[in-house]
Formats: structure tokens, sequence, C-alpha cells
């Protein structure tokens, strides 16, 4: 069965994105990212070492733009005019790539995002010719907000960056993907591999992680664990699962032919 | 003679001895060539094919950024 995730006019195989970040060293980061399966990698921008160990390889020498789709993101912005200088800078780097992830944090400590800066950066990047894949809170009226503004992906939080606290508010969640006409992923807050179910079963086009495999004791096996995950997670919503009920009066097993009868 | 020029670059000043600086010398000069970046001057993106055209003036401020790891 083909089942693509299809955003902004580009379909993929994977369900699961996954960041660059943490990782203990580049070989590391590419292990992982190949027995993720993913497609879809986040990047940062940040400053160029300058005069120091020019020859030192970078990020791009282990994961190849060529080879992956790369998602820069706006991660350390606090404010809408940041976002946008980031994500300019961005598509330049990447040879005019429109395809972003765009976060406005507001709070260094929870790093929970200030919505209202956001929302102005996803309407400026829109007007820019961006493809705009928004990390939000779980709010259905701003992710709605963010639908109509003309973002090609809504990814609310399930909990907050780096916390691992898995799901924390399904039922909102259930609200954004009902309302929504563009997919909507769970971007942070994934501890295991439940969680990432949980997201998918939910109804959730994808999931966006970084921590929960870097900081994993073997992050290549939780690489493969959250592949698995996303693909039984999809496979479970598709499937319809079974109503919830207290008790069944209705064994598996057949109730003729017992021979105690 | 050399004229010297300064730069502010990624928020450090930084002397080159040169006339008609353009970016595409100074990339070559920080050892930054075949490098996959992007650079701004004084708030605006330099164009990878206006390297070899944009002269650089004493006090101009750049912002040299490349991609690296993160979530």
């Amino acid at each position: 069965m083909l089942d693509l995730l299809k955003i902004a006019g580009k379909s993929y195989q994977s369900r699961l994105l996954v960041g660059t970040g943490k990782y203990a060293d580049f070989a590391q980061t590419r292990a992982a990212i190949d027995v993720s399966g993913a497609e879809i990698i986040t990047v940062a921008i940040r400053r160029t070492n300058i005069g120091q160990n020019a020859g030192e390889p970078s990020l791009l020498d282990f994961l190849p733009p060529e080879e992956f789709t790369y998602l820069p993101n706006t991660a350390g912005c606090y404010s809408a005019d940041d976002a946008v200088r980031t994500l300019r800078l961005a598509r330049e780097l990447l040879d005019g790539h429109k395809l972003v992830k765009l976060e406005v944090l507001g709070d260094p400590n929870t790093l929970y995002p200030n919505m209202i800066e956001t929302l102005a950066a996803a309407k400026t990047l829109v007007k820019d010719g961006f493809d705009v894949m928004v990390y939000c809170s779980d709010d259905p009226i701003i992710a709605k907000q963010l639908e109509e503004i003309g973002c090609c992906a809504v990814m609310p939080l399930a909990s907050l960056i780096g916390s691992g606290m898995g799901i924390l508010n399904p039922w909102n969640l259930q609200i954004i993907i009902a309302n929504a006409q563009i997919p909507v992923l769970v971007d942070a807050g994934v501890g295991t591999a439940s969680d990432a179910a949980i997201a998918m079963e939910l109804g959730c086009q994808g999931v966006l992680m970084n921590t929960a495999i870097a900081a994993a004791r073997d992050p290549v096996l939780m690489a493969s664990a959250m592949k698995k995950a996303v693909q039984a997670g999809r496979e479970a919503y598709l499937a319809g699962r079974m109503p919830k009920k207290l008790y069944s009066a209705s064994p598996s097993s057949p109730s003729e032919g017992l021979m105690t009868k | 003679m050399s004229v010297t020029m300064q730069l502010i670059i990624n928020g450090k000043p930084r002397s080159f001895d040169a006339e008609n600086f353009t970016v595409a010398q100074l990339v070559a000069q920080l050892n930054l060539e075949g490098k996959r970046l992007a650079i701004e001057c004084n708030g605006e993106i330099v164009p990878r094919s206006q390297f070899a055209d944009k002269q650089l003036t004493d006090g101009d401020k750049l912002e040299i950024v490349g991609a690296v790891g993160g979530g």
C-alpha cells in the first residue's frame, strides 16, 4: 500500500522527521539518521567558525543535501524578525530551498514558543514564497490561524522541547487534527517509541524529533525503534482501532463445544 | 601603498590590507572557499553570484553562516 506523506506538493515515504543536533559526532548522526529512514532532516543556521580548522568536516559532508530534504530551522530565535532573517540566509545557503521549519521561542528555560511572534513571522515568510512548517503550541485556534496564513504544515508540541515527557494533551492534538486541512505533525516532547506511536495513532501525519534519538543511551537503536513506532502507529491509525469497553461479554474463543457442557 | 580596512565579521573586528576588496576575496582570505555558506553585509544578503562584484568598505558588518546540527 502506498501511503505517502505529502508536504508542500512533495511526497515522502518516511513519516519520521529527525533533527541533527546533540549527537556524539557526525558519524553517529549519519548512522542514526540512516537507520531512522528519515528523508527530511532539520538543520540550524549558525555563524561559521572563522580562521580555525578550515579543513574540518562539516555536517553537510556527512549528510549531503542531495540525499536528504533539508529543513532549516530558526532555533534560538526569539523574534519574528530574527526568524525571518535566519530563513532568508538559509534559503541563500541552500540554493533557493523553500521548505523551512519556523519556530520562535518565548522563554529560554522552557523553550515554549511565542505564538504572537510566530504568527507574524509566518505571514512574512509565506508572502516571501517559503513553504513553512511551523512549530506551535497545541492551541487549536492558533493552529487554524497558521493554516489560514498559508503554512504548509502545523507542528504542535507534544510537550516541551527536549523534555521527553511524551504527549501531554492528546485531546488538543485530536482537535487540531480534526480541524486541519494541512498535515499536522508532532514536533517536540517525544521521549520514547510509544510516544511516537501514540502521536501517529491520534492521526498525526508525522513526527519530528531530535533529543529522543540523540539522547538515548544507544541513539542508533532508538532510531530504529522510532522508525518502527511511527510505522506501527500509522498502520494502527489506518486500520482503525476497536472501541474501548470496560469489559467484554464476548470472549475471543468459541463458547460452543466446551467439554464441560 | 596598502590601505588597512576593518570589517566586523561575525561580531569580531578584523583588519585587512587591501584595496578594492570583494566578498570573493574575503572568502578566499578566510580559507572558506568551496564551503557552503551564506553571507550578509550590513543586514543585506549578498547572493553567491555577486561575491566577485560586491566591494567591501571599511566598517562593513558581515555575517557568515553555515548549516550545523540542530532539531
